[in-house]
């Protein structure tokens, strides 16, 4: 996963908790198909409407706050989201993003160009594109980059465990 | 090279030869936990992964307390999954009836010492660094690694160290200890840091108020909060340790992000208002609003200091008849011990009602869902719109005083009102 392009689909405001975008009483779902139909639901379930497969979510200031409930990046992949451009991020939901494959990068520049219906490209090596225009992010860490690009935390865990099992 | 406290603990549970701030590194866990809404997520991603066997059972806790006792037949089925999956790995199951609130519990039996450093499938795994441990709440996917690997990847982050002085006044507690600070650097003044607690004032606080601060370091966005050990918390861990532990706090000449004084002597009582827990005002601010429900419970303050302070205020005295009261004790022994000590029926004659430890409507689960409209003052850690139930609902996020006081006027007051 080094380049994931879709349309952006503009989130507002600051500070978007994990409870608005999946209520807990949801929490007692596995399926994330089924997840997909509780996204938002606290925040603004329209917004469900407009997800499309390779959509790609523009958002505020630190964004996901709150609980550490996978439920929120699971519905986010379940309904055809493919990456999360932000101002900034919660540090849970971020590492729960990258431990899913779930493409996200912090890159205030690019968050404010972009409106909805922008194209949006992420480049995890340090670039975002918005309508062809690019943006300088802040590179991820190596360890970082590792996990992108086995595909997220499962799959290197998948390896990780492999290899100990061969030496 | 002098260090941070949790640069200390970091360095100790990984192959680096020394960590600074941002370095991403891979910290072995002491202890990993997971939840009955955590842990089933993960045992899908564990096996993804291909791992049969967790990496040491000797580490591994399981807790049923979210959706505890099942609110529905999805919530059985996570139950017994937790249950059957722990008794194949040979892990620690804490089911319905023997343990309670995963933070509240881990800590009462002796999972948590000094120095530690526990990854917990709940954001509130924070809670422990009340004990002087590195505990920080993960996903489900980085406990299914933790759970096969033994350890997660972690950014070193930076410290933010706030000095406690002076001593809190009348009707003061920990709770405002943690609301004054969030106030004062916002919900995401704590990201890529842990808020460290020193001074006086913080070596003045019990165990039960400092869980209480702990606890809501994670809604400044903090990694963990954490106090050096001291003799109270040996105490505390008196016959209750699991395993040995020594005490160290950060070197006088460390690096830190930020330092903050916060002079308890002033301090009033404080809540949070709808709908963020940096939301901050003192509670002669925030008032009157009128009350529909009282909630004082959860991993937060759930404690017997809590209920004792909540039944100085209930006892002899009644409930407003337009409020409704739920006390929810953090665990089986808190629940026994207040039983014992008179509190239980001091609630239930008042006009309360008394739950079994659970996490319940705290996360808007079970036990005291919110309707449009309603507003409630709670003891526990986050208000964010629809936390409790409807999106239209109103929380206020208090100290036991302050919760107590508004189950008896019906509406947001000084505790000091109650006469």
């Amino acid at each position: 996963m080094t380049r994931v392009e879709g349309v952006a689909l503009v989130v507002p405001g600051d500070d978007v908790d994990t409870d608005v975008m999946y209520p807990g009483a949801y929490l007692n779902i596995e399926d994330p198909a089924q997840m997909a139909q509780y996204l938002f639901e606290g925040f603004d379930p329209s917004l469900r409407g407009r997800v499309v497969d390779g959509t790609i979510l523009v958002v505020g200031s630190n964004f996901g706050i709150g609980s550490s409930r996978e439920h929120v990046p699971l519905a986010m992949q379940g309904s055809g989201i493919r990456g999360v451009v932000g101002r900034s991020f919660a540090r849970i939901f971020y590492r729960n993003c990258v431990n899913l494959g779930l493409a996200i990068v912090a890159c205030p520049a690019a968050a404010d160009a972009a409106r909805d219906g922008s194209r949006i490209a992420i480049d995890a090596t340090g670039t975002v594109e918005v309508d062809s225009v690019a943006f300088d992010a802040p590179r991820s860490s190596a360890l970082v980059l590792e996990l992108g690009a086995a595909g997220g935390l499962v799959e290197w865990t998948a390896s990780r465990l492999s290899d100990s099992r061969r030496t | 090279m002098a260090h941070t406290l949790v640069e200390k603990i970091l360095l100790a549970h990984c192959d680096a030869g020394d960590v600074r701030p941002g370095d991403v590194v891979t910290v072995r866990c002491d202890v990993v936990m997971a939840n009955d809404v955590s842990g089933p997520v993960a045992f899908r991603a564990m096996e993804k992964m291909g791992a049969t066997r967790v990496f040491d059972p000797s580490r591994v806790v399981m807790v049923a307390d979210h959706f505890m006792p099942a609110k529905d037949v999805k919530s059985a089925e996570l139950q017994g999954r937790l249950q059957r999956w722990s008794d194949e790995q040979g892990v620690t199951f804490y089911g319905q009836g023997r343990g309670g609130i995963e933070h509240t519990l881990l800590c009462e039996e002796g999972w948590i010492v000094p120095g530690a450093v526990i990854a917990g499938g709940d954001s509130h795994t924070c809670t422990y660094g009340a004990l002087g441990a590195f505990g920080t709440g993960l996903g489900s996917t980085d406990i299914a690694s933790c759970l096969a690997l033994g350890s997660f990847w972690q950014a070193v982050p930076d410290t933010i160290q706030v000095e406690l002085t002076g001593r809190t006044g009348a009707f003061v507690t920990g709770k405002d200890v943690i609301l004054a600070v969030i106030g004062e650097i916002g919900v995401g003044g704590g990201t890529n840091a842990v808020l460290e607690f020193v001074g006086p004032g913080a070596e003045a606080l019990s165990v039960d108020e400092r869980l209480a601060v702990a606890n809501m370091a994670v809604e400044a966005g903090s990694e963990t909060g954490i106090f050096p050990a001291d003799e109270k918390v040996g105490r505390y861990l008196d016959g209750r340790a699991r395993s040995p532990w020594s005490a160290e706090r950060s070197d006088p000449d460390a690096i830190f992000r930020q330092r903050l004084e916060l002079d308890l002597s002033v301090l009033e009582p404080l809540v949070a208002v709808p709908h963020l827990p940096g939301n901050v005002k003192t509670v002669s601010e925030a008032g009157p609003v009128s009350i529909d429900q009282v909630y004082i419970g959860n991993c937060a303050n759930g404690t017997m200091t809590d209920l004792r302070q909540a039944a100085s205020i209930l006892r002899g005295r009644h409930v407003h008849p337009r409020t409704r009261a739920i006390v929810v004790p953090a665990t089986q022994a808190i629940w026994r011990e207040a039983a014992a000590e008179g509190l239980l029926d001091q609630f239930v004659e008042a006009g309360a009602m008394v739950s079994t430890p659970t996490c319940g409507a705290c996360f808007g689960g079970s036990n005291g869902i919110l309707a449009p409209g309603e507003n409630a003052v709670t003891t526990t850690n986050r208000n964010f719109r629809g936390r409790m139930g409807s999106p239209e609902a109103g929380v206020y996020l208090a100290n036991a005083w302050v919760a107590a006081a508004a189950a008896v006027a019906g509406e947001l007051v000084h505790p000091e009102t109650i006469t």
